[in-house]
């Protein structure tokens, strides 16, 4: 019982202590901790090794660099797992915010809260090198006539659709897994994926894979920018997107996104 | 004698005590059927969630957004429905009637049939659609003979075949000995026997649960979606992430009951004349 | 024409036939008397090789065609069997039942057919139902196209299984009078039958069937009046 006492004595005054300063104090799920869901699994070069707590990755170090500037030391973090779906269901969420490349778009919004964006995402076109080899110099006339492929739940989808309107119909995948494979299978020519996971694929998971080229984010007419979601009208929204701004605005995001997203380079961009 | 002897149009006690009876039951039946319509109407807008679910789920300008777009993509579902139905149709009697051959020549072919159903009977439609749609193509096959199309189709073929094939069977099986017995004393072969006597109506008996594999079939379709082709049940997930909303499911599910529900009805009309043939 | 030399038939454990011997003459007809349950149905289905015997011999036109191996099928189309429970087809018209035989094993179409089934049905009363259903018909009427179906591969002899036991009262006269005109026209026939009274009119030889073995053969006047074993008399006694 003594103890029991001296536990809810520290706690209480734990979180009075920091009630004072942080605009996060009360409005966590937990008080005093900071909840963060990602994908499950969580991929390079997003979170490295499926380890968040490790801070590696850019999603992992975007997340903890967030916390730190609301004011919660490494030690107040802890994570969970959801799906894409499950996030964006209506109901009750059992995480303070979720980053695993979630598009900002105003449909979603309807249904959920975003922060500022962490990332704006080029999108880059994912091939084979011998695919590359036959379409030679990337023009949007070339593109109409490859097979395409896309991730369906990502915006891609539709971007190919908007952006390149190929002549044949655009064939979708559940995941990336299944639009390798289908590349692979060469049942595809080609597909559209953020410039950081075509990357990885291209580098990691397609034999003989190839960046045929990626579009700025103003050719897109919603360029992908990435942000974390919130439940519908979470209070939260305001503490989290003052430490976004803040850090995009002291050059800590670009740092991170340097970091990681280095091999963002050397794509030539599709005119 | 008795009263309604006497007046064929006066109904006997037992006639007027069954009407009494239906009249009974259909006031019970109707006032409970009312009964559970309101609570659903007044209770469920009452849970806490109602207005989040209506929101995501029923929304009105996403629904008639998408609908049109829904109904293209269904297109898709009914062509791929349409040239896999024969192909299953045929590949289930040949293996049907391979699994009951006799002659010792023909006894791999036997043997292939029932591993075969055992097989295909044995996997969910999904694993056989991955395996199938992207296997095979991954062998480095040329195009367009490694299309999604031709191997997913294939897999869906494969699975309800192996159904098929097991129904006709049972419908083979149902019918009397006696008549292969008629037809044999006659001097026809084994085969006109089948072909001519058993199938025809072993075929006419099994209809209705074929019906059933049919309307299935129809469901299933969606799941060749997993191997490329956008039909209609990709294409309500590809409006669900650009919307985050849920109502392009339920815009495909009014679409699949607008076909699936008046085919079910007719299974069952087939299933209750069959019955009533029996008797 | 037929001659059966110690027929056995067993069934697992169960003997149905214990060595059958019996001659039977072209244009004869031969009636089949005995309880159910003697093996009259077996011996029937054994000479149209339905279920092949396991021992002795059944001469047919001078061939043994109860030599194992042999294909049943030439041999079927030659002798006939009409059977307790017609076993129509019951997908096919009346008409398409008689047809489909010559049809599939004699190559004969159905227009060159129509002429010859027609007369079948006219003769045997039925042409005004030639077209109709199984289920259309009583089952007087439906044996009526079983014979006619059995008729139309133009056999050499035909078998009949008890064909009116599964008949009205009123309807076994119909039948009855079929078989009556066959045999003015010198069909080979063996019946297995409970009509004593037209076996008695009408069958050139009795035999009484007990226990898979043929007891007693005779005339129907030997059988009938003057049955020399207890187990025919007493047999006799019950039925008639």
């Amino acid at each position: 019982m003594k103890t029991l006492m001296t536990i809810l004595c520290a706690s209480l005054a734990g979180s009075a202590a920091f009630a004072d300063n942080h605009c996060a104090a009360g409005k966590t799920l937990t008080d005093g901790v900071l909840t963060i869901a990602t994908g499950n699994p969580a991929y390079y070069p997003w979170v490295m090794d499926d380890a968040p707590e490790s801070k590696q990755g850019f999603e992992a170090a975007v997340a903890y660099a967030v916390a730190n500037e609301m004011g919660f030391a490494d030690d107040a973090v802890t994570w969970v797992r959801t799906s894409f779906d499950e996030a964006i269901q209506p109901g009750a969420k059992n995480f303070d915010f979720n980053l695993q490349q979630y598009s900002i778009t105003p449909e979603r919004e309807e249904t959920v809260d975003f922060s500022l964006p962490y990332y704006s995402s080029a999108m880059a076109v994912l091939t084979t090198q011998s695919v590359a080899e036959k379409v030679g110099e990337p023009t949007i006339e070339v593109l109409k006539g490859l097979l395409w492929g896309a991730g369906a739940s990502h915006t891609g989808a539709t971007m190919v659709g908007q952006v390149i309107a190929p002549d044949q119909d655009v064939l979708l995948y559940n995941d990336n897994t299944d639009v390798t494979a289908a590349l692979q299978a060469n049942q595809i020519d080609a597909a559209l994926f953020d410039l950081p996971t075509a990357l990885y694929l291209s580098a990691v998971v397609v034999e003989n894979g190839a960046l045929l080229g990626q579009f700025p984010a103003e050719r897109s007419e919603n360029p992908d920018q990435f942000g974390m979601l919130m439940a519908d009208g979470s209070a939260l929204k305001p503490c989290v997107d003052e430490a976004i701004q803040a850090l995009t605005d002291s050059g800590k995001l670009a740092e991170i996104e340097a970091e990681w997203l280095q091999g963002a380079t050397g794509v030539p961009v599709i005119q | 004698m008795t009263k309604a002897d006497e007046n064929p149009a006066m109904p006997g006690r037992r006639a007027q005590y069954e009407a009494a009876l239906r009249r009974r039951s259909l006031w019970v039946a109707g006032v409970s059927t009312s009964l559970v319509f309101l609570a659903i109407l007044v209770l469920v807008p009452l849970a806490p969630g109602w207005e989040a679910v209506k929101k995501s789920f029923f929304n009105w300008g996403v629904f008639s957004k998408t609908f049109p777009g829904l109904l293209d993509a269904f297109l898709l579902d009914i062509a791929i429905f349409s040239w896999c139905a024969p192909l299953i149709a045929l590949l289930g009697l040949f293996v049907a009637i391979c699994r009951d051959i006799q002659k010792p020549a023909l006894y791999p072919l036997r043997l292939f049939a029932t591993v075969y159903t055992d097989v295909f009977r044995g996997l969910p439609v999904i694993l056989v659609i991955y395996l199938v749609g992207f296997g095979i193509p991954g062998l480095g096959l040329p195009r367009p003979w490694n299309s999604p199309y031709i191997w997913g189709s294939l897999a869906l073929i494969l699975v309800y075949a192996a159904y098929v094939a097991e129904v006709i069977r049972s419908g083979i099986g149902s019918i009397h000995k006696s008549q292969s017995s008629a037809a044999l004393s006659l001097g026809l072969s084994n085969a006109d026997t089948m072909r001519y006597v058993i199938l025809p109506q072993a075929l006419r008996n099994v209809l209705p649960a074929n019906m059933n594999l049919v309307v299935a079939l129809q469901k299933d379709v969606a799941l060749l979606s997993f191997v490329g082709p956008v039909e209609i049940f990709r294409q309500a997930g590809v409006y669900k992430s650009l919307y985050a909303s849920f109502t392009p499911y339920v815009g495909a599910a009014i679409i699949f009951l607008a076909i699936t529900i008046p085919m079910t009805r007719f299974a069952d009309h087939l299933m209750n004349k069959r019955r009533k043939q029996e008797q | 024409m037929l001659s059966l030399k110690n027929i056995q038939k067993a069934f697992g454990d169960h003997h149905v036939l214990r060595g059958i011997d019996l001659e039977v003459a072209k244009g004869e007809m031969v009636c089949l008397i005995g309880a159910s349950g003697s093996g009259k149905s077996t011996l029937l289905r054994a000479v149209n090789l339905l279920d092949p015997v396991d021992d002795g011999e059944i001469w047919f036109d001078g061939v043994d065609i109860a030599e194992p191996g042999l294909d049943p099928q030439p041999i079927r189309q030659r002798i006939g069997l009409v059977f307790q429970s017609f076993n129509l087809f019951p997908h096919m018209s009346a008409a398409e039942n008689v047809m489909l035989a010559p049809r599939r094993v004699k190559g004969l179409s159905r227009t060159a057919q129509r002429g010859r089934v027609e007369e079948l049905f006219d003769r045997f009363g039925l042409g005004h139902r030639i077209d109709h259903y199984p289920d259309q018909l009583s089952g007087g009427q439906q044996q009526r196209v079983a014979i006619i179906r059995a008729l139309a591969m133009q056999p050499d002899i035909l078998l009949f299984d008890e064909i009116t036991s599964a008949l009205d009262p009123e309807l076994v006269a119909e039948v009855l009078d079929v078989l009556r005109s066959l045999r003015e026209e010198g069909m080979t026939m063996i019946l297995a039958t409970h009509e004593m009274g037209f076996a008695r009119e009408l069958a050139d030889k009795v035999c009484f069937l007990e226990g898979g073995r043929i007891l007693e053969e005779g005339t129907p006047a030997q059988i009938f009046d003057a049955p020399r074993e207890e187990r025919t008399r007493q047999f006799l006694s019950q039925v008639l």
